[in-house]
């Protein structure tokens, strides 16, 4: 049995989160830690808010009219909803993919990862093509689009579709990474290729992984965290999770009471 | 089969081939039109007709040059000053239109694309013409820019609602701006629907008649800028159809078919440049 992740440096804190679309609260005072360098995920049945708590994280709530958030998430013990902080900047630390694979539909390959680093100020021609090699590196995606780079991003299958995006989050240098159930549309191989990626992934970047699917939070993931119905109900070592929750609610979901 | 299902059944058949009707009878004008354009124009058209300056109507060699390039002028002045301000103003309204101002701006622009032709003449006479004291092929695109500008914003708005909320939130993911997603990301991926819009605006104004009356006249010599009074067809099209010249109503015909096929190219041509760029998106 592995040793226990200890939470001993939270890259991200969440204090008493609670977001509100409109008058209809979506969580209801959630608190959670995300220890650095660790792969965090969050389970529970659709709809129990853990797509609401990841997109708090990167504030992706922020250009949703009628959203609102109040609690604090801390990165790094900053927290992120304070006066001085630019959401802009914010998500170039904190990457998201989404659940869905989503390239720019416009753009070719390279360019849907060479894209936001031009916008932010990278201008030189190798240094970009250097660093679109390296992302799709990271992504375990080089090999198979080395040859054509210049292909539409759209020309590719869903599989590798969402290893771009991973290439393209990467490519911003985040320090976290945000996956929104990335797996949710992709096919048991392309699955495994991202969940093996993940485990790589982990040793340079703090992700957090919400999944409908328990295998996969079993498979790649360092903790776990249980919410229903807008609340977290347990979180813990995902071996712990999954063996002897101390909640039995939690025992109930993983044993497919409900869900 | 029961009695009910039959019954169904047969109404189901009935409202189809009432439809259909109702499609064909709505063809008929439409088709009649652009039977008789080009059964009349077609004789009119020849090289003489494209490259010659109008002539007395007892004379065979007489053309509308002048006012095919006067047309493509003032509609080019049309697209120049409304082609930034149209798409503009619908990508503000696509992107940051939810406040009071987005929601007025957008219930004006409605109304402008409802707007009286005559009364966009009478706003571009005002504005150029009495401004600068003569008529001028600027004055007749500054009287199209208000018909056009408001259509153009409402299709551009309409286009970048289309753009799926997964393209602009992988951009602001990425931790670009508001401004540089509406701009680089859901822009180009609206493209087609932008261009279409366009080309539809410019269809419209192309043929708008009563606007250029007053603002760019008319003119019986090629046009040299866009400061001179500027024959354009519409307005051609119209002298010479009330005129009691055989040979001159022939050309008014002419002239009618060439409007045509100079929407027609401008339409063609702007889906042969989408056409392209939509199998790249598709992934060819």
């Amino acid at each position: 049995m592995e040793t226990q992740p200890a939470p001993t440096t939270a890259k991200v804190r969440a204090e008493d989160l609670k977001v509100f679309f409109g008058s209809k609260q979506a969580l209801l005072g959630v608190s959670l830690d995300i220890p650095n360098r660790q792969v965090t995920a969050i389970i529970g049945p659709s709809g129990c808010g853990k797509s609401t708590l990841v997109r708090a994280m990167n504030r992706m709530h922020d250009l949703v009219p009628g959203a609102s958030v109040q609690g604090r998430i801390l990165l790094d013990g900053v927290d992120i909803y304070g006066p001085q902080i630019n959401p802009v900047l914010l998500r170039q630390r904190v990457g998201m993919v989404f659940q869905r694979p989503n390239p720019f539909p416009t753009m070719s390959i390279s360019e849907n990862i060479a894209f936001a680093p031009r916008r932010h100020g990278v201008r030189d021609r190798d240094v970009l093509k250097e660093l679109v090699r390296d992302a799709l590196e990271r992504a375990a995606l080089w090999e198979e689009v080395a040859e054509r780079l210049d292909a539409p991003a759209t020309s590719l299958s869903g599989g590798q579709q969402q290893r771009l995006c991973i290439a393209r989050a990467l490519a911003v240098r985040p320090e976290v990474l945000l996956m929104d159930e990335p797996c949710s549309a992709l096919d048991p191989i392309a699955t495994t290729r991202i969940e093996d990626l993940i485990h790589t992934l982990k040793r340079d970047y703090t992700i957090v992984i919400v999944t409908h699917n328990m295998q996969q939070a079993a498979r790649v993931s360092d903790r776990t965290a249980f919410m229903l119905m807008g609340e977290l109900i347990e979180v813990d070592a995902t071996n712990r999770i999954f063996t002897s929750p101390s909640d039995h609610r939690t025992e109930d979901y993983i044993t497919g009471k409900f869900g | 089969m029961g009695l009910r299902s039959r019954l169904r059944l047969l109404g189901d058949r009935l409202m189809l081939g009432a439809c259909a009707l109702a499609l064909l009878i709505a063809l008929v004008p439409l088709a009649s039109i652009l039977f008789k354009v080009v059964v009349q124009g077609a004789p009119a058209l020849s090289w003489t007709f494209l490259t010659s300056l109008p002539r007395p109507p007892d004379e065979t060699s007489g053309g509308f040059a002048n006012a095919i390039v006067g047309t493509v002028l003032v509609v080019g002045l049309t697209a120049l000053i409304g082609v930034p301000l149209g798409v503009g103003a619908g990508v503000y309204l696509a992107e940051y239109g939810d406040g009071l101002f987005g929601r007025t701006v957008r219930f004006l622009a409605e109304v402008l694309a409802g707007l009286p032709s005559i009364v966009a003449g009478i706003v571009g006479y005002s504005l150029v013409v009495v401004t600068t004291g003569h008529f001028s092929a600027l004055a007749g695109g500054v009287a199209l820019t208000f018909l056009f500008v408001p259509m153009t914003a409402i299709t551009t708005q309409e286009a970048l609602k289309m753009v799926p909320r997964t393209t602009r939130e992988a951009s602001l993911a990425l931790g670009l701006g508001q401004a540089s997603t509406a701009m680089r990301v859901a822009l180009p991926s609206a493209l087609g629907g932008v261009l279409t819009g366009i080309m539809l605006s410019v269809a419209r104004v192309a043929g708008e008649t009563a606007p250029l009356l007053f603002t760019a006249f008319n003119n019986s010599f090629w046009p040299t800028g866009p400061g001179q009074p500027t024959a354009t067809l519409p307005v051609q099209i119209f002298v010479y159809a009330i005129s009691p010249f055989e040979s001159w109503r022939q050309q008014a015909w002419g002239g009618a078919l060439m409007l045509l096929l100079l929407v027609l190219i401008t339409n063609v041509a702007g889906r042969l440049f989408w056409a392209r760029r939509r199998r790249f998106m598709q992934g060819h």
